[in-house]
Parts: structure tokens; C-alpha cells; sequence
């Protein structure tokens, strides 16, 4: 079967490249291979427009042109966590690719071809890109290098077994051959079986866990980069939309006369989430938006303040919850120990204020959608369209571009931005529009981290170890309402709710976890790392407390209780060791905080060095050790635990969302503070060696900061920290 | 109206209002679309250009008041400077999603073109002003280090 796909993301903004993607056949395992030339010959694939070069494509993500470059697919959105330099690193090391041949663009979207395999659909997120593609990708690299070996043997008539392939040369004796010579020939090949592949052992490596190769994801320091805010296509126009002050409100009525008679004006009118503005460029929109006069009918509304919402949370977690996790008989070891030890703690809404404020692009051709932006959950987003425009998915093509930061935001639950920039493109048949939100509508747009608050209570026996261990969690479901909640939400509790504190790693003998999820009419969604941005903090800060109150250092406590958690142990004993934890002289005013914590199936540690000075502290330092198993790119994972870190710290340090009678106080960057320069502390990050399967890096990182900063500050004052962001004054 | 603005070394005719902000006078009507938009009220950076020499952020930054001065965006970054921060940024791995980096980059060269010799608290304090929400200040911090490291030896060997 040969089927013609037109190109994806980057070639409609470099129009005029056509290439002919031969693809088919899928194994069990998702790995999508074989190419089979049907009715259409390579040289008529090569007749591409404006001579360019064509690509003959060995399997889903790999093609090669006859001019030597190898092109990968990237099934996951590159949205700074260096997902196109991980996964071309594992096709490339399969591939025996020279690395300065690989060029990397996203796939389009096609759920059989690039689903994530740990979801089931195409979608990125949950640390879990390198994760779910490390075997797939080397893979393809492996079934491409097959069949250009194939092709060599047949050319030169000598054995496969002796042909030898590095750095993009294939070779054998004295001839040899660059993969764009013998890409035509190999393209006919068939595609080899998965299970006929043999891939490299760790020992055999030259890319994967080699440092600083260069990124992938090129054109960010010259401005070429091309984001959602970047695509233009012929007659696009540019919408905003007046978005109700409260969430839940709606349009009750409006006037547009003086907002239509502004300069370049195209069009207003109402969708479901406002009103909208059509205009010639964002600037005539945002003015004509300014001069609409709006009635918003509340009666829908969440009028509540976050204040009175977190108040309600305080009276939830004085009683019993759904119980999430338990282990023994904790409410009566609470009950008969001499001394319980319980504290209580309150984390704010979180926007996640990415840099690239939200947007999408969309052209609505009768029954026929195309869109462009930075797409993080391709099925879902397809889906929702096609549903939209009462079409199947097939009538839905997205391109997929760099986004801007994402965090969690751009993939959407309900597919909000998307939505609405469909909403407006269907009234607009045919012409493009690209639909931008201000500042103030991203930051007042929702779908925030839920505010939480926690109630931990320890008993403490006699050796000053914990017997019993309970916490009760109150806050929003970021599941519930989702087509995601049939599977995350079992028996009333939604694991995201709770995951960090249930599951917990240290040697407690009972345990119990009891969850509160009221129904507030604040949009919540995730946030990088997810509940473990509220559990992680609340645990660690705990730990930390029973460990002075027995007088024990806050390392070896852990330790100790982390006895049958090996992991945890590692990152510890190794963040302890390079941080000088015990062994350094600190400066008068200084302190050192700890937390250890895994999510996303790393465990991470992390050591913060604070300077204390009055009622204003700085954190100077941080040492972190990470297992995330096979270190596919070391400098990735660096600096993806160097910005988890800046992440965490500015909701640490400044981050917080607050409603008063149900509208959002914050708007942009001068009340809503985030982390700037000043306050980076120096970071420091150690990997742990290792051979298993790699396994989350993105997020892993963000959990242990806040209590780490936490407890260095408890360490300096001797008070505790049990609300975020952290105030000294 | 119709306004003349001098923008990477070329005369540019655009006809908009005069208080259309710089920047999206570029990014709009000039395709220009390496500055980027980020917050709209000079909080962010992520649009900054140089005006005259002077980082500026062009979101308030009217047309009208930019009219008249040299305004050079990231596609015009020919400084050497601008070319030590750039080749800085590159081997460091500074960019993670990137979207802030042309700001990032423009702040940092004209720092470099004042400061040859900045000290960590002067780079912390010409780059408060450009946010960054992936966290790479510190190789920011490492990537102007190196910049001026290199102009040094350039300078050196000339």
C-alpha cells in the first residue's frame, strides 16, 4: 500500500518542499516500519517542486535524502525539555548517523503511528517522552541502518555481515558509501521485522550518554525559531477575545459600535467563552477589544475569593476524607501516642505563566481543519475538533511548532485555546486566523495548579522514628470533569490528588491517606510535576520536623527511614556527599535545607544552601542528584533539572494566584513574581550512573526545591515553613 | 500615518498608528518575528531590541517615539557583541524553549557593548529584567562570562 501524506508542521511554513512519505504497517509494539513503493517509483517521488530534495522515507521517523541529511520525526512536542535532541539521539545511535547529518521536525498527527506508548494516544507529557520512545526510536534508527546495509551488500554483492556503518559512512574494504547514496536503493528494501533487530549494548554507545552533544532544536538564539505567535500564512487575521472577569460567567449582552469603528476591525462577535475580536493585526484588536462594552451575566460565576476557599479547605481537613491509602491502624496509634506532632499547610493557586502567552492558529475550510501551534495532546486536540466540525479526525491537520514554554498548559484537558481559536476560524470559512491572548487573559485564563492544603499528623515512638503517619489533603480534582477521569480517578480518589504522600517512601508502619476533592468553579489543571508540587513539600517538611525534634540530623533520619528505597538512598548519600552536607563549614547567616523525592519514576535530591539576613533570605546554592536511569543526554538532563529547579523556586519564592470574589488579582508580571535572575541560585546536578531504563527528567527536578528552601530556612531560624510561597517577615 | 523607522541598518515605511508599539509594528508589519511578545508593560524583556544602542523593550515603545533612532532587532545582530553572545549561547546549550532568548540575547549584547568586563552582580542586574520561565539564568550568567571572555582574546590577538 502506498499512501501520499503531504507534508507536516515545518514544510508549510517552508513552502514549496513536497516530499512523498512511504510509510505503512504497524507491529504490536507501535513501531511503525516498512516501506512498500506501491504504484509510485522513487524517481517520481524524487520529482519534487523547485528542486529541492526529496526523502525517502525507511519507517515512520526516519527518511534520507539523496544529499545526505537524515530526517527525524518527533512524535512528542519540543517545547524546551530537549525531546527532539533525546529522541534523534537514540535513533541516530542505532542509525550510526554522524550527528550533523540529523535534522529533527515534529511528526504530524496521526494516533496509530505516534502514539505515546505509555498512553495510548499522541500526547506529550508525564516526564514519560524518552521514557516511552527509548526503545522505539532505537529502533527505527536500527530498521534504517538495516536496510541501508541491505542495500550496500546488494550494490557491492558481498555479505551484510561484513559491511561496516559509522558516522554516516557504510562501508566495506575500500568502497564505501554515504547514506544519501544509497538512500534511493535502500528505500525499495523492505522494511526488517522489529524482532530481527539487534540493538546496542550500553558498552557500544557513542551518543547516548554523550555530554553537550548540540542541541536539535535549533534557530533559539537568532530569532528563527518558528512558535505559534510566528506563523503567518496568506490573509491570516488576528482575534482576541474579552473573556468574562469570572470564571463561569457568560456574555449577557454587548455593544460593539465604537469597537467596530476602529482601524482595522474585521469582524466581532460572540463565541461561548466571550466575545470576540477579528482584526487585521493584534494591536487594532486589543484597542477595538478595549472599547467593547460587555454586561456579564454571573449567575453562573464562582464568586468565591481564594481566601474563603482555602478557609473551607482548613474545615475539611479537620475531618475524615476518602481514604486514599492504608496501612495498619493509624487513627488509633494516633490516638494512644503521647505525643502527635501535626502541622498544617497552604499552597496557593499557580498559573503557570509560560513565556509564550496562549495561542493557536486555525483555518476552517467547510468540512475541513487545519491548525498550527505548539500541540501537546494531538489526539485529544484532534479529537475535540473533529467533533467541532462534525468530521472525523482524518479532517483535522495540525502542525505542530516550538511552543513557548508549556509547563502542563498547552496540553489543555478540555482543549480550551484550541476550541475557542476554532470557535472564531468557523466563522471565518477559509481565512486563516491566528487567535492571541494577552498577557492578562493567560494569567486570569485558568486552569490554574489547584490550591491545596494539607493536615500531617505523625506519632513518634520512643527511638524518635515515626509509627504512624497520617495526612489529610483537601483540594481540587484536576481529573474530575475530564476525559482523562475514568482512568485516573478510582473509588472517589483522584491519584493526582494525592500521589507523593500516597505511596510513601519512608519505613512508617502505618499509614493512612484521606483525600477532600470539593468542587470549586476555578479551571485547574496540571503544573509541572503535578500533585507532588504540594505533596512533596508537605512530606519533606514533616520528615524534617520529626528529625529535629528527635534531635537527629535531617540526612541520616532519612536515611534511616529510607532503609528498603534504594533509590532514594543513592540520590541522597550522593547530593549529601557533593553539597559537603556535615562535613563543610558554613558561613555566619547560612544554612543548608534537604528534601528527597521521586515522581515520573526518578528520584531526585536536592540540597539548598540559603542565606538568612534579617526577615529577607536568598538562596545561594543548590546540589542536585538525579537517577532517571540510562542518562541518554547528560546535558539535557542537567539543564532540565536546572530549570525544574528555577521553577519550583519561583513558587517557592514569589508564585501565588489569588481571587477576591471570584476574580483573579494577578495579571502579569508586575503582581504575579515570578523567579527573575537576581534570585537563580548557583545549581549544581550529579547523575547517578546507571544502565536501567531512562525515565522522567523534565519534571522530577521541581518537587524537592520548595522544601529543601524550606527546611535550610528552618535550619537558620528554627521556625517551620508550612506555607508557600515562603515568607521570612 | 505613515512613519520612516531605521531598522537593522535599513529605512522602513510602514503606515500605522502612531502608537503602535514598536513591537508589533515589526513583528506585524515587518516581518520581523524574532523580537517576541511576552507581557505587553516591559516586565518580561522578551521583546527587547536596541534603540540608539539601549536595550529597550519595544512593547511600550511607540512607533512615533521610535521614529528617527537606530533600532537594531535580532535579525540585524551584527555586533560583535552580539555575534560573542550568540556563539555563547550556542556552545553553552543556554535555550530550552527559547522564546525568550532573543530578549535574552539583546539584553546581553548591549550589556557586553557598556560593561566589556561585568561582574555577576552587574549581569544580574542589566538581565532582571528578561524573564526566563525555563530557568536558564544560570547558563545566561555562564554564556555572558564566555562572551566576554572571547571578546577578550579577539582582542587580545588583534
Amino acid at each position: 500500500m502506498m499512501r501520499r501524506v503531504t507534508e507536516n508542521a515545518c514544510d508549510s511554513l517552508n513552502a514549496g518542499r513536497r516530499s512523498f512519505l512511504k510509510l505503512s504497517a504497524s507491529t504490536a509494539a507501535g513501531l511503525v516500519l516498512g516501506i512498500q513503493l506501491g504504484g509510485v517509483s522513487a524517481s517520481e517521488a524524487r520529482t519534487g517542486e523547485e528542486g529541492t530534495e526529496d526523502l525517502l522515507t525507511f519507517n515512520a521517523f526516519v527518511s534520507i535524502s539523496p544529499d545526505n541529511r537524515v530526517r527525524i520525526l518527533i512524535k512528542h512536542l519540543e517545547m524546551g525539555q530537549g525531546v527532539y535532541t533525546g529522541l534523534a539521539t537514540c535513533v541516530a545511535e542505532e542509525l550510526d548517523a554522524a550527528w550533523d547529518q540529523v535534522v529533527c521536525e515534529h511528526a504530524p498527527v496521526n494516533t496509530e503511528k505516534y502514539a505515546n506508548l505509555l498512553m495510548g494516544q499522541q500526547a506529550t507529557g508525564g516526564s514519560t517522552a524518552m521514557a516511552n520512545s527509548y526503545r522505539q526510536m532505537r529502533e527505527a534508527g536500527a530498521a534504517a541502518r538495516a536496510m541501508l546495509v541491505a542495500a550496500a551488500a546488494e550494490r557491492w554483492r558481498v555479505p551484510a555481515d561484513e559491511i561496516a556503518v559509522q558516522e554516516g559512512r557504510v562501508s566495506h574494504g575500500s568502497r564505501s558509501a554515504t547514506f544519501g547514496d544509497l538512500a534511493s536503493a535502500a528505500g525499495q528494501l523492505s522494511a526488517p521485522d522489529a524482532d530481527t533487530l539487534t540493538l546496542k549494548g550500553p558498552a557500544d554507545f557513542r551518543l547516548i550518554g554523550r555530554d553537550s552533544l548540540p542541541r536539535k532544536d535549533v534557530g533559539k538564539q537568532d530569532g528563527t525559531a518558528v512558535y505559534t505567535q510566528d506563523v503567518k500564512l496568506p490573509g491570516m487575521v488576528t482575534a482576541m477575545v474579552a473573556h468574562p472577569p469570572r470564571f463561569g460567567g457568560r456574555v449577557a449582552s454587548f455593544d460593539d459600535t465604537s469597537a467596530r469603528q476602529r482601524k482595522g476591525v474585521i469582524d466581532v462577535f460572540e463565541i461561548d467563552s466571550g466575545v470576540a475580536v477579528v482584526a487585521e493585526d493584534y494591536w487594532s484588536a486589543l484597542k477595538a477589544r478595549e472599547q467593547l462594552e460587555i454586561d456579564w451575566d454571573d449567575s453562573g460565576a464562582e464568586m468565591r475569593g481564594s481566601r474563603q476557599i482555602l478557609d473551607e479547605y482548613h474545615q475539611l481537613v479537620e475531618t475524615e476524607g476518602v481514604v486514599a491509602e492504608s496501612e495498619g491502624d493509624t487513627e488509633a496509634a494516633l490516638q494512644q501516642a503521647s505525643e502527635v506532632t501535626e502541622l498544617t499547610f497552604e499552597f496557593p493557586y499557580l498559573a503557570h505563566a509560560q513565556m509564550e502567552p496562549m495561542n493557536c492558529v486555525a483555518r476552517i475550510d467547510g468540512s475541513q481543519a487545519e491548525l498550527w501551534y505548539g500541540c501537546q495532546s494531538a489526539t485529544r486536540d484532534q479529537q475535540v475538533v473533529a467533533e467541532m466540525i462534525d468530521g472525523s479526525p482524518e479532517d483535522v491537520t495540525i502542525h505542530t511548532v516550538f511552543a513557548g514554554g508549556g509547563f502542563g498548559r498547552r496540553a489543555n484537558p478540555h482543549s480550551d485555546y484550541v476550541v475557542e481559536a476554532v470557535n472564531i476560524a468557523r466563522r471565518l470559512q477559509g481565512q486563516p486566523v491566528k487567535l492571541v491572548w494577552s498577557r492578562e487573559d493567560d494569567m486570569r485564563g485558568g486552569y490554574y495548579r489547584p490550591a491545596y492544603v494539607h493536615r500531617l499528623s505523625a506519632a513518634v515512638g520512643r527511638s524518635g522514628m515515626p509509627d504512624a503517619f497520617r495526612a489529610r489533603i483537601a483540594g481540587q480534582s484536576i481529573m474530575a470533569g475530564t476525559s482523562m477521569a475514568a482512568g485516573m480517578i478510582t473509588d472517589g480518589i483522584d491519584h493526582s490528588s494525592v500521589e507523593g504522600l500516597a505511596g510513601f517512601p519512608y519505613a512508617v508502619p502505618q499509614r493512612r491517606v484521606e483525600l477532600h476533592s470539593p468542587v470549586v468553579g476555578v479551571p485547574v489543571q496540571w503544573w509541572r510535576s503535578v500533585g507532588n508540587t504540594h505533596t512533596a513539600f508537605s512530606k519533606e517538611v514533616l520528615i524534617d520536623t520529626l528529625a529535629r525534634q528527635a534531635d537527629a540530623d535531617p540526612v541520616s533520619y532519612r536515611l534511616a527511614l529510607l532503609r528498603d528505597n534504594p533509590r532514594e538512598t543513592a540520590v541522597l548519600q550522593l547530593a549529601a556527599e557533593k553539597a559537603g552536607w556535615g562535613s563543610r563549614e558554613l558561613p555566619e547567616g547560612r544554612a543548608l535545607g534537604v528534601a528527597v523525592h521521586t515522581s515520573f519514576g526518578s528520584s531526585v535530591a536536592e540540597i539548598a544552601e540559603v542565606s538568612v539576613d534579617g526577615d529577607q533570605f536568598r538562596v545561594e546554592r543548590v546540589v542536585a542528584a538525579i537517577d532517571c536511569g540510562t542518562a541518554v543526554n547528560p546535558d539535557v538532563i542537567r539543564a532540565q533539572v536546572e530549570g525544574a529547579i528555577a521553577y519550583g523556586l519561583s513558587a517557592a519564592l514569589g508564585d501565588e494566584l489569588t481571587l477576591t470574589d471570584g476574580v483573579v488579582d494577578q495579571d502579569n508580571f508586575h503582581n504575579y513574581r515570578v523567579l527573575r535572575m537576581p534570585d537563580m541560585p548557583v545549581v549544581e546536578t550529579h547523575i547517578l550512573p546507571s544502565t536501567n531504563a531512562p525515565s522522567g527528567v523534565g519534571e522530577p527536578g521541581t518537587p524537592p526545591i520548595a522544601p529543601a528552601v524550606a527546611n535550610a530556612l528552618t535550619a537558620a531560624t528554627g521556625r517551620t515553613f508550612t506555607r508557600l510561597p515562603l515568607r521570612l517577615g | 500615518m505613515s512613519y520612516s523607522l531605521t531598522i537593522n541598518g535599513q529605512v522602513r515605511e510602514l503606515d500605522v498608528d502612531g502608537d503602535m508599539p514598536l513591537l508589533w509594528a515589526v513583528r506585524d508589519h515587518l516581518e520581523l518575528i524574532g523580537t517576541k511578545f511576552g507581557c505587553g508593560i516591559a516586565q518580561c524583556g522578551a521583546c527587547t531590541v536596541m534603540v540608539d544602542g539601549q536595550a529597550q523593550r519595544s512593547c511600550m515603545l511607540t512607533v512615533d517615539a521610535a521614529a528617527g533612532s537606530e533600532i537594531i532587532t535580532i535579525e540585524g545582530l551584527q555586533s560583535r557583541e552580539g555575534q560573542a553572545v550568540q556563539k555563547a549561547w550556542e556552545q553553552g546549550q543556554v535555550a530550552q524553549c527559547g522564546y525568550c532568548q532573543s530578549g535574552q540575547v539583546m539584553s546581553a549584547a548591549a550589556l557586553l557593548a557598556q560593561n566589556p568586563t561585568p561582574d555577576d552582580a552587574a549581569i544580574d542586574d542589566a538581565m532582571a529584567g528578561n524573564l526566563c520561565r525555563c530557568g536558564t539564568y544560570g547558563r545566561i550568567r555562564e554564556g555572558i562570562r564566555m562572551a566576554a571572555a572571547d571578546i577578550r582574546r579577539s582582542e587580545g590577538d588583534a
